[in-house]
């Protein structure tokens, strides 16, 4: 396919979308991102499909990826001809008849589940599902298309002005698109916020015949999945950045490192793929000019170090994942020794926006140092969990409370930047969030994940799990981190068990940072960041542990326990049944017994005594 | 059938070192574990020791050297389900079904493993059962799951 041929099938694309927007027979699309699955989209599917089949109705399905607020998913989409879409949330499969008779047999809008519609204006006041309050405030740039575009049909990502920031650069020389994506400001989404255009171009003026270009999507962070979001929702914007950094530093091969828990977003690349190649955006003289690329996936096999660009690369190499000393760095030397540069899926999935509106818009986005926007994974405690877009430089307390809504029980910290990012305390909720004011209190932005939490969740608990999780995530390679993880470990754990005394807490400080200094790679150099921070602004919490034996947030189980209040228990005989231990015991119509030997601390007593049974909370965890 | 499995895999590849993980994870897909004498074969075919091999595949959590059990039960223990309470999920499995995470059960019916984040961190917590993901889980539910499932 040539330039021409490309603008013929886009504007039969235009055609066939806006055909869509005005068409004769309603659709309803189904959000069906791997969150919307995992609500039961699948079951929401096919009860609407029951429901025409049995009304004898003609309505058009169509999967879309993830629009954001994961805690209405099953979002269903219906658009009657010549009405906006309208969106409705949590729609499980015995809400679908409710909802579709009210458009089918009465011929209005369902008021009942009711999210937002996606017209202009008002209608029937009806909220704009963008006007929502954890929507109003975002900037939606590279999630543009999540949620409302089929990812699987590459006419939608045409007619959305798919592939036009890479026609854009196809004629532009490589310097131009350099300089623009220089001028826009982007820095790297995958954790370390390096210039994007500073190590394009080390790779580009390294002498070289073959240059690789690799997508990192390996995706690592426990707790965020920003990045299967936007694959889920959009392939084709991921691919056409692709496209764009190879065009700019002569990489003639590329790879998508992708983790395998993904099968979706696997599934979704590889069709995108297959169109590309069909469309003739893949393999020689692309769109007639002199630039070949092809794209290959490769699957990671679980082991979070190969995100770091050095192991990653080993790992395609068929080695072990192991990082290396750099310099050399991967622009100078990589992957079969050759010039390769690795971006992850984000900072790829923006530059076709940069392209085609040009570096100067936006720039006009974040701060001075700090440009454009950039997703997050809301997640946690937040009433209002999900993935969001947010210029940078707004700080958390809006992203916590105005997006996100807030905590139920009270707020205690957020934690960004994952295993190696830091928890920050109330006090920080108007920190702006940029690169340089997070790094400046010992979090770093990383990739995305925010995780809130409440008076209920432990720090040093939660300390000890990023600490567990780097120890075992550590190749091994190097001692301090192999060793001092482990150590730093063992500490946490005599915390959390109330069997340590204070010094340990300088002993875990002083380790932390010996750790961090002698790293041979980010692993292990940001691995003690939690502890270190959770140390340094919630040291109270610590000192809880060390000197009362006490855990505050009643989390830690060797500091906790569970009672029976006898005056309160009804004997209803709820607890007994789900015990696993049998632990509990009693008589029905008697308060009830709890055998602390046998007890394994589950709160699965807890939890039925809350929410099922007749008294309501005569069971009580204690610290 | 061994054999010829992997030698319709082998036909998808050149057999270049940088294929060898892959070869693994299509080896796996095939038998559900790396078998010795799979492995054995690959080893001939790569030119790279068995002895590397293990090292490379041990290096990797994808990678299993026994056979699984009948269904897969994992529970996410990523950020986002831990502080909602995966442990205590876990806690539960382990109980009832008398193994822990990285076991099969003795019957041979059940794997269970704790995995670091399915992507659908805004649900937590989530666990997985065989294909099936199962999110906003809590100990009652997980109960009630696996009661279900002992009953087929
Ligand atoms: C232990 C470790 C894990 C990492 N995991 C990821 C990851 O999952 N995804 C990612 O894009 N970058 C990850 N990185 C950062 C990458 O090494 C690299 O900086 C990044 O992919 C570069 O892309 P960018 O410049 O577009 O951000 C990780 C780094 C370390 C040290
Ligand atoms: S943390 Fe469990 S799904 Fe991400």
């Amino acid at each position: 396919m040539d330039k021409k041929s490309i603008e013929r099938r886009r504007q039969q694309a235009v055609a066939k979308w806006e055909e869509l927007q005005k068409s004769p027979i309603p659709f309803i699309y189904i959000g069906a991102g791997s969150c919307g699955l995992a609500a039961g989209a699948a079951d929401t599917q096919s009860a609407v499909e029951e429901y025409l089949r049995r009304k004898g109705l003609n309505a058009r399905i169509v999967q879309v990826g993830c629009i954001g607020p994961c805690y209405l998913e099953p979002l269903m989409d219906v658009q009657m001809p010549g009405q906006p879409r309208i969106s409705y949330s949590n729609v499980t499969a015995k809400d679908v008849a409710y909802i579709l008779n009210g458009f089918f047999e009465n011929g209005e809008i369902t008021k009942s589940r009711l999210a937002g519609h996606f017209g202009d204006g008002d209608l029937d006041g009806i909220p704009r599902f963008f006007d929502l309050p954890m929507l109003k405030p975002q900037v939606r740039i590279v999630l543009r298309n999540c949620g409302l575009i089929d990812p699987e049909d590459v006419d939608h990502y045409l007619a959305r002005d798919g592939y036009k920031g890479f026609e854009k650069s196809l004629s532009m020389t490589w310097r131009e698109v350099l300089d623009t994506v220089k001028r826009s400001g982007i820095r790297g989404r995958g954790g370390a916020g390096f210039p994007t255009w500073r190590k394009w171009a080390t790779c580009r003026e390294t002498e070289s015949d073959q240059r690789y270009l690799i997508c990192n999507a390996d995706e690592g962070d426990p707790g965020a999945f920003m990045n299967r979001s936007l694959i889920e929702g959009d392939p084709h914007a991921v691919l056409e950045g692709m496209l764009i950094a190879a065009y700019t530093i002569g990489a003639s091969q590329g790879y998508v490192y992708i983790r395998a828990e993904y099968p979706l977003a696997i599934k979704r690349l590889k069709k995108a793929i297959a169109q590309m190649r069909e469309m003739g955006l893949l393999g020689q003289n692309i769109l007639g000019s002199d630039f070949s690329f092809d794209i290959k996936i490769k699957q990671g096999a679980g082991a979070f170090v190969c995100g770091e660009e050095t192991a990653l690369i080993a790992s395609i190499e068929g080695k072990r994942g192991m990082p290396r000393t750099r310099p050399p760095f991967p622009a100078i030397a990589g992957l079969k020794g050759q010039p390769t540069i690795i971006n992850n899926v984000e900072t790829l999935g923006t530059l076709p926006n940069i392209l085609r509106n040009g570096a100067e818009w936006y720039a006009g986005y974040g701060t001075d140092t700090s440009k454009g926007t950039k997703t997050f994974s809301l997640v946690g405690k937040v009433r209002r969990t999900g993935l969001i877009e947010v210029p940078l430089g707004i700080t958390l307390r809006e992203v916590i409370y105005d997006i996100g809504g807030g905590t139920q029980k009270p707020f205690k910290a957020v934690q960004s930047g994952g295993p190696s990012g830091g928890c920050l305390s109330e006090e920080f909720l108007d920190l702006p969030i940029d690169y340089e004011h997070l790094a400046e209190v010992g979090a770093i932005m990383g990739s995305g994940g925010l995780i809130v939490v409440d008076s209920d969740t432990c720090i040093v608990d939660m300390a000890k799990y990023f600490m567990g999780f780097t120890q075992k995530e550590s190749c091994g390679k190097c001692v301090p981190c192999r060793v001092g993880t482990r150590h730093m470990v063992e500490i946490l754990e005599k915390v959390c068990d109330g069997k340590a005394d204070l010094s340990d807490l300088d002993k875990l400080e002083k380790l932390g940072h010996t750790v961090k200094n002698g790293s041979l790679c980010g692993l292990g150099a940001t691995a003690p960041n939690p502890a270190l921070s959770s140390l340094k602004y919630f040291r109270s919490e610590f000192i809880s542990h060390v000197k009362d034996k006490r855990c505050p947030a009643v989390t830690c189980k060797n500091l906790v326990v569970y009672r029976v209040i006898a005056g309160k228990c009804t004997g209803c005989q709820r607890c007994v049944k789900v015990c696993p231990t049998g632990a509990i015991t009693g008589p029905r119509s008697e308060p009830h017994n709890l055998d602390q030997s046998k007890c394994i601390k589950c709160r699965s007593c807890y939890e039925i005594c809350r929410f099922d049974a007749i008294a309501g909370d005569a069971i009580i965890i204690e610290s | 059938m061994s054999e010829d499995g992997l030698t319709t895999i082998g036909q998808e590849f050149k057999g270049e070192r940088g294929d060898l993980i892959p070869i693994l994870q299509r080896a796996q897909d095939l038998y559900g574990y790396l078998r010795p004498d799979a492995i054995r074969m690959i080893s001939r075919w790569l030119k790279i020791s068995e002895n590397e091999i293990f090292g490379v595949a041990t290096f990797f959590a994808q990678f299993r050297f026994h056979p699984p059990g009948q269904h897969h039960i994992k529970i996410c223990l990523g950020t986002a389900c831990h502080v909602k309470g995966g442990e205590q999920i876990l806690t539960i499995a382990t109980h009832r079904l008398g193994v822990g995470a990285g076991e099969t059960t003795a019957d041979g019916k059940y794997d269970l493993d704790r995995v670091a984040c399915l992507g659908c961190c805004a649900l937590a917590p989530v666990v997985a059962f065989d294909d099936k993901i199962y999110s906003q889980m809590s100990v009652l539910k997980i109960q009630r799951i696996l009661d279900g499932q002992k009953i087929d």
